[in-house]
């Protein structure tokens, strides 16, 4: 089969004259566009989606918007542009020149990089897969498939770097980023966090919020990395994946003013009155936010890690904004870091800077979380509710690192474990509170019309109006 | 395991590592019975390290878990002969194990590593040895990522079933991440054993990431692949198979009771060995006592004495001994073994093992004595054999004289009553072979099948020093008015040397003509890794098990040596 390249993948890479990387997509492509088939969004192939599309990577080509089928997508290949003379930004080899290419010393560890980064890329997909069904306006399904393709994108951005500059074994790897799936007993994907389903759009938009944000600082992170394609390629998808994070920030905004108009309303702060409005109580949002939040704590591994010490001092990831800091090589620095005294106490422990990078991204990450949440408490402020949204400790409910199976209560104060095991439903999601909440999951695609419990947005897509049809049968 | 305080002159406690433990205690394994099937899952405990300044992350092991591993398998051999399939995985999830801790090897000085890795060599060898002449049949189920010793511990099973669900992977990365070798003769097994292509080895050891189930298949690095929903069943299928093949006899268990140690300055002292240390001259004297009273010949007195019978418990006191002081005692260079007591008390129970040896206990007691002997061959201690008066080398004791590097028999001319007497039996001519397949009486004539033949027409006859050194079974023969001298002068001549020299000069001498996987990995994987162990580009302040973990990269001296 002859693919015409340029036009079927935009792409900045020369594709048209790349035989190696024609071979690989060759074989790659088809398997792509089956797994769309069978474990991308399940039953809107058909319809018309108002999507953007990259056809290029300068202020007109990255956002390209019209209808289109969705296998008929046009997932292309787009690398930020090079900085000439782009140095080194930290680690041992700070200063030097960046590498075109895979040093052989530091494949694997790239590698297993760009693999583990490019297997939650479909895996958000086909958590995503059933949302569809059971949308709270167009407006949402829209920005949900819109997220879908992009993360399809992404997933082609890391398969362009295996195929590219890893050789057969990338080619292997490629094939299994479609061969794992989320969910799956037998081949389930790498990361935990993402072979859970996601079932309903509350989660979708703390999902986007809470795990994407880990995505765009692990995207951050590779973006310093000394590996020039790969910086150049993470740079890109960072654009896209401000949206993600926009579709969930504006999401729960949503269901916040919803909940406070419904409150107005009925002139009460009792959860039970506002379940019967059809509308979320805002301690079960902040249960959600919980549950989301802490997982999300646990993608950036432990507080203390080798290998994000081997990262940082070899110029394979860097730190978030790297620029921001004085000190880029880490050589002797030290973290003080809160550890668990074993006493139910804290205590504190001085280790190596570079072991600490996960615990340093992390940081920001909260910090970059806190944003939204401030935007929410004012909105709730202003509507005169005494009620206020905290992000958890990132000691609470932590599955990995120093912290780990260690009760805390959201504060992350430690407690007894019995004190954790009885406290606990008063701090995640119930089996009712999910009970009700899927409750709520009833579709609505009239255009312009949104579900009981969410707020329309502000404003519709590409300026066009809220009620336009962003997706219409084909 | 535990530390055993022991008191030194100075009043002050000194902590010993000592091998006793019992499942009750294990921190870092679970052992589980169920009808004929044993399953070991390793459970590591991160906070309990034997040692500060590690932890023992992702089912990662010291001295400690292999302790406990150890302790495992004597108690399957003892008091679980109705098991005939042991099943070795993982109670964590998506991590089988990832071999010896990374930090605990960079913090330990050399002897500590050298120790280690020579006792878990020990172990896995106990495991082929178990499957060799027990019956056991061992099944690794791998359900999750394994790398380096934990490939290592896998290998030393019959068979290795293995995960595949797509992103487990099984690796050999110390060459590339570590600057040193799978030690735990995870290099000669993966081809003297499974027969992998040396060139597949080649890559497969120098790949960080190592390689998946499917390929781990189709490069026999493992015998089956099952996805998670199957592995159930899998392993089910596999297990039954193995039961129907195991020849395990089964019978009554045999409680494995903790061993009755005395830990003084003097020494180690048991019921039927001891330890006298000379602090100033180095030497310890190991002293095996024959049995005192009588000794049961039949079945049911066997059975019935249990671990107190003879050859078990002076077989485990002897082992135990051996691994006190070489754990504890490094620089007591020379051993000096003796014997004392009634030679033909010795030769009974001799009759009595080999008339029973069909018995799953008798056998597992042969077994133990056989692990025992081959843990005295690669002691890297000076052993002289010292045959004085009152001494009782006869059968399994005159193992002790045959493994020793050289023997000094006290000669008696004029009493030849009192003078001692070595005595063979049928057992050396098989019950107990090393490591190299041979026994040590065709070891010490080289496989020359002239001065064996001869040596064997002398079965159950009591040797005097002149006919014994005729035969070629003892080094010296000093007589009465020489010896003390003669045995002196040799014991610190010997004592001045160079340890590191003495050490190579021993392990090549007791292990000649005859190679086999085992020697391959006592003799070749082990001396270069202890090579490579002693090397800045591994142990300098920038050699790579220093530096790994701390973000920074090792630096080469790239001159190949």
């Amino acid at each position: 089969m002859s693919i015409n390249y340029s036009e079927r993948i935009p792409n900045n890479v020369d594709l048209a004259h790349d035989r190696t990387l024609q071979r690989a997509l060759e074989h790659w492509q088809p398997r792509f566009l089956d797994w769309w088939r069978t474990l991308g969004p399940h039953d809107f192939e058909a319809n018309d989606v108002y999507l953007r599309t990259a056809v290029g990577v300068d202020a007109q080509g990255w956002a390209s918007y019209g209808y289109v089928k969705m296998p008929d997508y046009r997932w292309g290949i787009f690398l930020a542009d090079e900085i000439p003379d782009r140095k080194i930004g930290f680690g041992d080899a700070f200063g030097q020149p960046v590498w075109r290419q895979v040093p052989g010393e530091f494949r694997a560890q790239f590698r297993r990089l760009i693999v583990t980064q490019g297997d939650t890329e479909p895996a958000s997909v086909e958590q995503q897969r059933l949302l569809g069904h059971t949308c709270p306006s167009l407006y949402d399904l829209r920005n949900l498939f819109q997220v879908n393709v992009e993360e399809g994108r992404h997933l082609w951005a890391m398969v362009y770097l295996l195929h590219a500059y890893f050789g057969r074994d990338g080619r292997e790897q490629a094939e299994e980023l479609l061969a794992r799936h989320s969910g799956d007993a037998d081949k389930p994907r790498i990361l935990g966090t993402f072979n859970e389903p996601i079932e309903d759009w509350l989660s979708f938009y703390l999902f986007g919020y809470f795990t994407d944000r880990d995505g765009k600082f692990q995207l951050k992170s590779l973006a310093e990395s000394a590996f020039d394609p790969l910086a150049r390629t993470c740079r890109f998808m960072l654009t896209e994946e401000a949206h993600h994070m926009f579709v969930g920030e504006t999401g729960i905004g949503r269901v916040i003013r919803r909940t406070l108009e419904v409150m107005k309303e009925i002139g009460t702060d009792d959860p039970e009155a506002i379940r019967r409005h059809s509308a979320v109580d805002l301690p079960t949002l902040q249960r959600y936010l919980n549950f989301w939040f802490t997982s999300s704590l646990d993608l950036f591994g432990s507080e203390v890690s080798s290998n994000a010490a081997t990262a940082f001092a070899n110029g394979i990831k860097g730190r978030p904004d790297e620029s921001q800091y004085d000190d880029h090589v880490c050589a002797d620095a030290t973290f003080a870091l809160e550890v668990p005294d074993g006493r139910g106490s804290i205590a504190t422990d001085t280790v190596p800077m570079r072991n600490a990078m996960n615990e340093v991204a992390r940081n920001t990450y909260v910090k970059d979380c806190e944003i939204g949440v401030k935007r929410w408490n004012m909105a709730i402020k202003r509507a005169g509710v005494d009620f206020e949204i905290a992000l958890p400790s990132t000691r609470f409910r932590r599955s990995i690192g120093a912290w780990a199976d260690v009760p805390t209560d959201p504060a992350g104060t430690p407690i007894p474990r019995e004190a954790y095991e009885r406290r606990l439903p008063a701090w995640l999601p119930s089996e009712s509170d999910r009970a009700f909440v899927h409750s709520l999951m009833r579709p609505v695609r009239e255009p312009g019309k949104m579900a009981a419990w969410i707020a329309p947005p502000d404003r519709g897509i590409n300026n066009l109006p809220v009620d336009y049809e962003y997706v219409r049968a084909g | 395991m535990s530390a055993v305080p022991e008191q030194t002159a100075g009043g002050e406690a000194k902590a010993l590592v000592s091998y006793d433990t019992h499942p009750d205690k294990y921190a870092h394994w679970r052992l589980a019975f169920d009808g004929p099937v044993a399953t070991l899952s390793m459970d590591v405990n991160e906070e309990k390290g034997l040692r500060p300044g590690y932890r023992l992350k992702l089912n990662s092991y010291d001295l400690g878990v292999d302790i406990e591993l150890h302790d495992a398998l004597q108690r399957i051999r003892f008091e679980h002969p109705e098991v005939k399939v042991v099943v070795v995985t993982s109670a964590k999830e998506r991590m089988f194990c990832s071999g010896a801790n990374i930090y605990m090897l960079g913090l330990s000085p050399h002897a500590w590593k050298v120790n280690f890795c020579k006792f878990t060599n020990e172990t896995r060898n106990g495991i082929e040895d178990a499957s060799r002449y027990s019956g056991l049949r061992f099944l690794a189920a791998v359900n999750g990522a394994v790398a380096g010793g934990g490939y290592e511990l896998a290998l030393a099973c019959d068979e290795i079933l293995m995960i595949d669900d797509r992103s487990s992977a099984v690796s050999l990365p110390e060459v590339p991440l570590l600057g040193v070798l799978p030690g735990t003769g995870g290099l000669t097994r993966v081809t003297d054993k499974r027969k992998v292509r040396r060139d597949l080895a080649d890559f497969f050891c120098t790949t960080t990431e190592g390689v998946r189930a499917d390929r781990a298949k189709q490069w026999n690095l493992v015998d089956h692949v099952a996805k998670p929903q199957s592995w159930a069943q899998a392993l089910k299928e596999h297990v039954d198979r193995l039961v129907n093949a195991s020849g395990r006899a089964g019978g009554k268990g045999v409680a494995l009771t903790p061993l009755q140690r005395e830990v003084d300055d003097a020494g180690y002292h048991y019921r039927h060995v001891d330890a006298q240390i000379d602090r100033s001259a180095r030497t310890v004297t190991i002293t095996v006592t024959a049995p005192a009273g009588p000794q049961p010949s039949d079945l049911a007195g066997i059975h019935q004495a249990g671990m107190a019978w003879w050859p078990l418990a002076m077989a485990r006191e002897l082992d135990d001994a051996v691994l006190m002081l070489r754990t504890n005692e490094l620089e007591i260079g020379t051993w000096l073994l003796k014997t004392h007591g009634d030679a033909g008390a010795v030769l009974a129970v001799d009759q009595a093992l080999a008339a029973n040896a069909k018995d799953w206990f008798v056998n597992e007691t042969i077994g133990m004595l056989r692990r025992t002997l081959a843990r005295l061959d690669v002691s890297s201690r000076t052993m002289y054999a010292i045959i004085d008066q009152g001494s009782c080398f006869a059968g399994t004791l005159a193992e002790l004289a045959l493994a020793a590097d050289r023997s000094y028999m006290l000669h008696l001319p004029d009493d030849a009553v009192a003078a001692p007497k070595l005595a063979l039996s049928e057992a050396n001519f098989g019950a107990y072979p090393m490591v190299n397949g041979w026994t040590r009486i065709r070891t010490r004539f080289c496989g020359e099948q002239a001065p064996l033949d001869a040596a064997r027409k002398h079965v159950g006859e009591p040797l005097a020093a002149e006919a014994a050194a005729g035969l070629g079974l003892v080094t010296f023969t000093p007589d009465d008015l020489d010896w003390e001298d003669e045995v002196r002068i040799a014991i610190e001549e010997r004592a001045s040397q160079s340890p590191d020299a003495l050490t190579g000069l021993e392990a090549n001498l007791r292990f000649p003509v005859a190679e086999t996987m085992e020697t391959r990995i006592f003799g070749r994987l082990t001396a270069w890794q202890n090579w490579i162990f002693n090397r800045p580009n591994a142990v300098g302040e920038e050699g790579a098990l220093k530096v790994f973990g701390k973000g920074a990269k090792a630096k080469f001296n790239w001159e190949r040596v």
